[in-house]
């Protein structure tokens, strides 16, 4: 049976997210608690997690966690890691023992910075340069999967329900500023480790339920500006749109929003002149960002959370406010488990991005 | 005069039904029906029928019907009857064979051989009676990123963009090829239907001037009727450097058919034969491109878009890379079997590509080089309904052109004899007595029926496949799939095949 990379997978799913925009941290098993309550929504053949805040000690290093299928795999891809980064730490990521998660590949993890010399040699910037070395990892060595680049960030995941995901990579022994977590239901799957969601690159990672119908024009779309697929997932391609327009056009988190769930032409040509403009100038532009088809996303950063829905509301996401916490789940009882008297409650509706941004105090570094 | 060549139908005439009211005689302007001897009966000259049904459909008793002419030859796969004949006709003439219409040869017609997505469970299908399905289709240059500091505000210089409610546009037919009524019958449908009709290089007539917020004005190596006028009485400007029909040729209107309005439409004499050199003459080559678009620019005050129409020919994807680098704000592709007045027989049949296979390398190749997103594509050359424009759209294409299908809705019947000036059913010609039985105002009706009905099954098909804007079908290769094509068919359409 074709991997994922090889084949394009379509699959249905569970999502969930917790932010405290002032930066406190939430230990782990607040978001296995919500994401195990829709139990019923994943398969058990993919859940993963992404936590913001959790390296403060690496807090200005790019956190590298990368899949190895082999010993050789392995030698291959630290060559070339080390060879272009200076690497702090390289160590084995901690799991614990649980019948319910198989046999997977080898987890590792590095702390590291470009080297210095040969990204001025490259004419890249930092970003770039990273994103580049972990693009050539992905599509060049094999058996060697880079599932996490962010700094100050990690992405966890494997084959199995997410709550016993959460269990096997010892979640509870995690802080963080911000989490997302995701249970899968592929509907044709070997279940491969990196097929597994959140999809990361950089800073962004993206937790997704649903089919999206314009994929392929997003990822030829995404394609012309040096991405490459090789997941063929939904999840990849939407990264890889929220990055393009927020890194390489420094369009604001809400603006990127905006292109991916513009709304219809129907209400643009009803507004007011100055956003008429805004969103037939940005539909012209990008139309082949737009996304199409049923979807709700929540897309994590160090700048914050974002939450989108499909133009049509065909994908259930519910989001709530308490305090300085903000909670999304693709089912309101999955926030109440965790938040039994929020605040506010509403159901995110399509091409109404919401996004809560992260205060941190620039004094204190970038988590409390 | 004998010519070897037996006739190719036989006007059958129902002697029961028919009661000799003469109506078939004054329709037919190839002379066929005639009153005998007696002043009364109605009799037929089959030889002379070319199947354009004007006689059948007008018979008020139904008498009358067509039917294609036995006359076997002895069986010869090579040498063909259509063979045999041609070289009968060149035998008689010492001409060069001449055609109108498409290439109508055998040649794989890739969209049937293309299938359709659609959703199932893990997606649903989209009702397109019950959410909005949109089709609205922009055209122009894209500058490379929307300037917004923040949302709701657009501080990006845009050039000028044409907003089309449809992917489908009319493509080029000049005034000369084909007569007024038929353009001004496209001139009405386009704006009914907010798209664009286009002039071809025939200038424009006074009398469209209402319409020409929905014209495309042609710029051809004849450079017929350009003045800044013309240029600025547009939706968006055309330098048309090849056709489907006959690429590497230039055209050739007989002075017959330049009428007094003709004549004044194209700026030339009265009678004198309108004759398009085979290059512009201006360009011979890619950065002569570029400054033939700058003066139309600069003609136009920089607010027109410039569209450049190429024929699909072997190197079609790099020729269009180099169209859209020397400015080109739109690339037209024309495929091979797309429409003509007139052309060589040879050239229509023998020489471009398929439009498929041409849509798709260049849109792959733009994509490849990282400018498809700035620039438009349309493709052209024969879409038969609206499952060809939605696997165009799919292969890449931002919206077709169309021209044969309208000119059908019009009474069109493909008999391919546009070239003789003589068109029953008054299109391409401009014998008054003929084009008067074309009446716009009646035959737009139909022209928008017809595209109106494509919108609809655009939006059904789109809806199938979970889509509700034609933005995420563009380029939308996962919703296509190839049935009895090898590998590298595949591969150039790039498309797996159905079953992957």
């Amino acid at each position: 049976m074709l991997k994922e990379g090889q084949v394009r997978i379509p699959s249905g799913c569970a999502i969930a997210a917790i932010i405290d925009k002032k930066g406190e941290r939430i230990n782990g098993s607040e978001i296995i608690k919500s994401i195990a309550l829709m139990h019923d929504r994943s398969n058990g053949l993919g859940g993963g997690f992404a936590a913001y805040g959790i390296y403060p000690e690496h807090a200005n290093d790019y956190a590298f966690h990368v899949f190895y299928d082999s010993a050789q795999s392995r030698k291959e891809c630290e060559d070339f890691l080390f060879k272009h980064f200076n690497v702090d730490v390289s160590e084995k990521i901690p799991t614990r023992k649980t019948e319910k998660i198989g046999l997977g590949p080898d987890i590792w993890r590095y702390f590291a910075l470009p080297n210095k010399v040969r990204m001025s040699e490259s004419r890249l910037d930092e970003e770039e340069y990273t994103a580049q070395c972990v693009t050539h990892i992905n599509t060049s060595i094999d058996g060697a999967f880079v599932f996490s680049s962010g700094k100050n960030m990690g992405c966890f995941k494997a084959v199995g329900y997410p709550e016993d995901v959460g269990e096997f990579y010892m979640l509870d022994q995690y802080e963080a500023y911000l989490w997302t977590a995701h249970g899968r239901f592929p509907t044709n799957t070997p279940g491969w480790w990196g097929g597994a969601h959140p999809f990361n690159i950089l800073d962004w990672s993206i937790v997704h339920n649903g089919e999206i119908s314009s994929y392929d024009a997003n990822r030829r779309y995404i394609e012309q500006f040096g991405y490459k697929c090789t997941n063929q997932t939904d999840t990849e391609v939407i990264t890889y749109l929220f990055d393009h327009l927020i890194r390489h056009h420094g369009l604001p988190i809400d603006v990127a929003a905006d292109v991916l769930t513009a709304p219809e032409w129907d209400e643009i040509d009803n507004m007011p002149a100055e956003k008429k403009e805004y969103f037939t100038n940005l539909r012209a532009i990008y139309s082949g960002a737009l996304v199409n088809g049923p979807f709700s996303v929540i897309l994590g950063s160090n700048k914050g959370l974002l939450a989108i829905n499909d133009r049509l509301k065909l994908r259930s996401l519910t989001a709530a406010v308490k305090g300085n916490r903000a909670y999304f789940a693709s089912e309101e009882s999955a926030i109440r488990i965790v938040c039994p008297d929020p605040d506010e409650v509403w159901s995110v509706s399509g091409s109404e991005p919401v996004f809560i941004p992260l205060e941190l105090d620039e004094k204190e570094g970038s988590a409390k | 005069m004998i010519n070897y060549i037996p006739r190719e139908f036989d006007i059958v005439r129902d002697r029961e039904r028919c009661i000799d009211c003469g109506c078939c005689v004054r329709q037919c302007g190839f002379d066929c029906h005639y009153f005998d001897d007696d002043g009364k009966t109605v009799v037929a000259d089959s030889t002379r029928c070319v199947a354009c049904h004007r006689c059948v459909d007008l018979c008020p008793t139904g008498a009358l019907s067509i039917r294609k002419h036995v006359c076997d030859y002895k069986d010869n796969a090579n040498w063909t009857p259509r063979i045999q004949q041609e070289i009968c006709r060149q035998a008689a003439t010492g001409g060069v064979l001449l055609s109108a219409m498409g290439n109508p040869r055998e040649y794989p017609i890739y969209w049937d051989k293309i299938l359709l997505n659609a959703s199932q469970v893990t997606n649903p299908s989209i009702d397109p009676l019950r959410e909005p399905m949109e089709i609205r289709t922009i055209l122009g240059r894209k500058p490379e990123k929307l300037t917004a500091v923040k949302k709701g505000k657009s501080q990006t210089e845009m050039p000028p963009q044409v907003m089309l409610e449809t992917p489908i546009m009319f493509s080029a037919m000049s005034f000369g090829s084909i007569s007024l009524n038929a353009q001004k019958t496209l001139a009405i449908a386009a704006k009914n239907l907010g798209t664009l009709f286009n002039t071809g290089e025939g200038g424009l007539h006074p009398e469209l001037s209402d319409w020409s917020d929905y014209a495309v004005v042609q710029v051809a190596s004849g450079r017929f009727g350009v003045h800044k006028e013309y240029l600025n009485n547009s939706k968006f400007i055309e330098i048309k450097i090849g056709q489907g029909a006959k690429p590497g040729i230039g055209g050739h209107l007989p002075g017959e058919k330049v009428t007094v309005e003709v004549s004044n439409a194209r700026m030339i004499p009265e009678g004198s034969d309108a004759i398009s050199p085979a290059p512009h003459h201006d360009i011979y080559s890619i950065e002569d491109l570029r400054q033939l678009i700058w003066s139309l620019k600069q003609a136009t005050n920089n607010e027109k878009p410039i569209s450049v129409k190429i024929a699909a020919v072997h190197n079609i994807a790099a020729i269009a890379s180099g169209v859209a680098r020397a400015g080109a704000d739109i690339v037209v592709i024309d495929g091979y079997r797309g429409g003509t007045g007139a052309a060589p027989t040879r050239i229509r049949d023998n020489v471009g590509i398929p439009i498929e296979l041409a849509l798709a390398a260049a849109d792959q190749r733009l994509r490849d080089e990282s400018i498809r997103s700035r620039v438009s594509l349309v493709a052209a050359g024969s879409f038969r309904c609206s499952s060809d424009i939605v696997k165009a759209i799919a292969l890449g294409a931002d919206a077709c052109y169309v021209a044969s299908a309208p000119l059908i809705a019009m009474g069109c019947h493909m008999c391919q004899k546009c070239n003789t000036g003589i068109c029953n059913w008054g299109i391409a010609t401009q014998r008054p007595e003929l084009t008067r039985r074309l009446n716009p105002e009646i035959a737009h009706e139909r022209v928008e029926n017809l595209i109106n009905a494509w919108n609809h099954e655009i939006k059904e098909i789109m809806g199938g496949m979970g889509i509700n804007s034609v933005d995420s079908l563009r380029g939308n290769r996962l919703m296509l799939r190839g049935i009895g094509l090898s590998d590298k068919e595949l591969e150039i359409l790039g498309i797996k095949h159905a079953g992957e």
